[in-house]
């Protein structure tokens, strides 16, 4: 099978909706358009049933309750929701709160804002493989932090973090764990009637379902109680309100459905791409993969070419659409933020390229990666006055350079 | 993003690649720019000492499109030029022949600083007198 052009690799970004998925939210923008609120006549009541299928979808796919489901328009949303909420109304037990240095910019944003507004945030250091060290967050819990915040599996290098240690450290101490799970939903289990979190953000269009529609899991036993960020109608228990758009809800709920049913065998076969991408690209001298080899996600493959930068890197490979880091990000020229965190050399975060594979990825697909990525490295190194000092054996840390 | 024609045009066909002996008395090299912020530069002239004139040109970038552009660019405009002229070679002509957008413009920057370092490596060499703004910036 030949490919089709260009090959998109770019799947932490957003998946294509699944056709099916598209299927089902069809009828919900023609003929089926009432407003779920709506009680008092029939086209409401079939939204409101709709909507509610949706979200027991959703509930089913992570082990919940569907009244444990809000919805939301998507994870940036829920992240919001949940640390200004939770933020907010627990206030009273204390100021502090906890995360990483490498979460989403939708986390570490969120925390700046309630810094601005008199809390305190710990940002912790993660190890080099890229997964929190646990005894450096046990140490940074006090007793008035309230609020932890750790993402499921990173956006831009896969790792999946040890969200039941975390969360039995969290619940021994009565904080509050929130999970930004957007990257992990249909790639790994998600099981919250055993998993102690108690805040977890979901995403659509990372799971194959449409974008600005999402999620925010809020635990009932224990309970945990947020402020409203968004005020009006009262909609999903007061936590937000807002008209609820049916299709898009409708779309989340059977783009979860269809990961529940599929994940196994679905994973087990990106799990063999990835293996087939991985030989391929190690072939190159000098690659360096950024993040925990095993406890990653199968979609992810996070690599450094040594002595290639990222953008030029990106130019060559026109065939294949990646991202240096993640596309929230990618308007900048600094080197990722998660790379460095990891204390990754600035050239080695330079010279990184995240490629996600996915549902409709193929095996013509990697190979053609492959011999692009092999033939295109090899061109730019030719141009690279590093590499020239890197074959002559100069250590490039000793070179006095020019920063401008 | 969006690279203009001759921005692509030099990605994809380079001209002068490679390297002289840097020991060579006629061979002035510059190199500016740092790993860290994710652009290094090399740009080598080989002067004929009779004349004065750069007779040919090498380089080598670590960068984006646009720094490989820019510098291979310059390899291209320095032959055939004195010391003096090639010292006259502006950042802003370079970012007008390629098109470079704002965020770019910092790439022809540092091919024009690649020119300078080379001139004053060479001429230093021969015990002339350097300008002095070449390197830091």
């Amino acid at each position: 099978m030949t490919p089709h052009f260009p090959i998109y690799m770019d799947y932490g970004a957003t998946t294509p909706v699944d056709p099916r998925v598209v299927d089902a939210m069809v009828p919900w923008l023609r003929e089926h358009f009432g407003n779920p609120a709506s009680r008092s006549h029939a086209w409401g009541w079939e939204a409101e049933e709709a909507v509610e299928k949706a979200r027991a979808d959703v509930a089913a796919l992570i082990h919940a309750d569907p009244r444990e489901i809000v919805w939301t328009s998507g994870a940036t949303e829920s992240n919001n929701l949940a640390l200004k909420g939770a933020a907010h109304f627990y206030a009273s037990r204390g100021k502090h709160l906890v995360t990483v240095k490498t979460e989403h910019k939708a986390v570490l944003d969120t925390m700046r804002d309630l810094e601005r507004q008199g809390f305190e945030v710990t940002y912790l250091d993660v190890r080099e493989d890229g997964l929190v060290d646990l005894d450096r967050l046990r140490d940074a819990l006090r007793p008035d932090t309230i609020v932890v915040s750790v993402m499921f599996v990173n956006n831009e290098i896969g790792v999946i973090q040890d969200i039941a240690t975390i969360g039995a450290m969290c619940r021994e101490r009565g904080i509050i764990l929130h999970v930004d799970a957007a990257q992990a939903t249909g790639k790994v289990l998600i099981d919250l009637s055993t998993l102690p979190v108690d805040l977890m953000s979901l995403a659509s269009h990372k799971t194959y379902g449409p974008k600005g529609i999402g999620a925010l899991y809020v635990r009932r036993k224990p309970r945990v109680r947020l402020e409203a960020q968004m005020h009006g109608g009262g909609h999903e228990r007061g936590m937000r309100s807002g008209t609820l758009p049916t299709h898009q809800c409708v779309g989340m709920g059977e783009a979860f459905r269809i990961a529940g049913a599929e994940m196994g065998t679905e994973n087990e076969r990106v799990r063999m791409l990835q293996r087939r991408l991985l030989d391929g690209i190690q072939q190159i001298e000098q690659v360096f993969i950024n993040g925990h080899l095993e406890q990653r996600v199968p979609h992810n493959l996070n690599a450094s070419f040594n002595f290639v930068e990222g953008e030029s890197l990106i130019m060559g490979i026109k065939g294949i659409a990646v991202s240096s880091g993640s596309a929230c990000t990618s308007a900048s020229l600094e080197p990722s933020y998660v790379l460095r965190a990891l204390g990754r050399s600035d050239e080695l975060a330079h010279s990184s390229l995240r490629m996600t594979i996915g549902r409709f990825t193929t095996e013509a697909d990697i190979d053609y990666a492959v011999s692009t990525l092999q033939d295109r490295v090899a061109k730019l190194r030719e141009l690279s006055p590093l590499w020239e000092m890197y074959r002559d054996g100069i250590d490039l840390g000793s070179i006095q350079w020019t920063a401008h | 993003m969006a690279y203009s024609e001759k921005v692509i045009d030099h990605y994809e066909n380079p001209r002068n690649v490679g390297s002289f002996d840097k020991g060579d008395d006629t061979v002035g090299t510059g190199m500016v720019g740092a790993p860290a912020c994710g652009d290094v530069m090399k740009l080598q002239i080989k002067v004929d000492p009779r004349t004065g004139t750069i007779e040919d040109a090498r380089f080598k970038t670590y960068g984006c499109g646009s720094a490989i552009a820019s510098s291979s660019l310059v390899t291209e405009w320095v032959k055939g030029k004195t010391l003096d002229e090639a010292m006259t070679i502006r950042n802003t002509q370079i970012a007008q022949e390629l098109a470079l957008p704002p965020v770019k413009i910092h790439c022809s920057i540092l091919a024009e600083d690649a020119i300078k370092a080379a001139v004053n490596d060479y001429r230093a060499k021969h015990g002339e007198p350097v300008s002095g703004d070449a390197v830091a910036h």
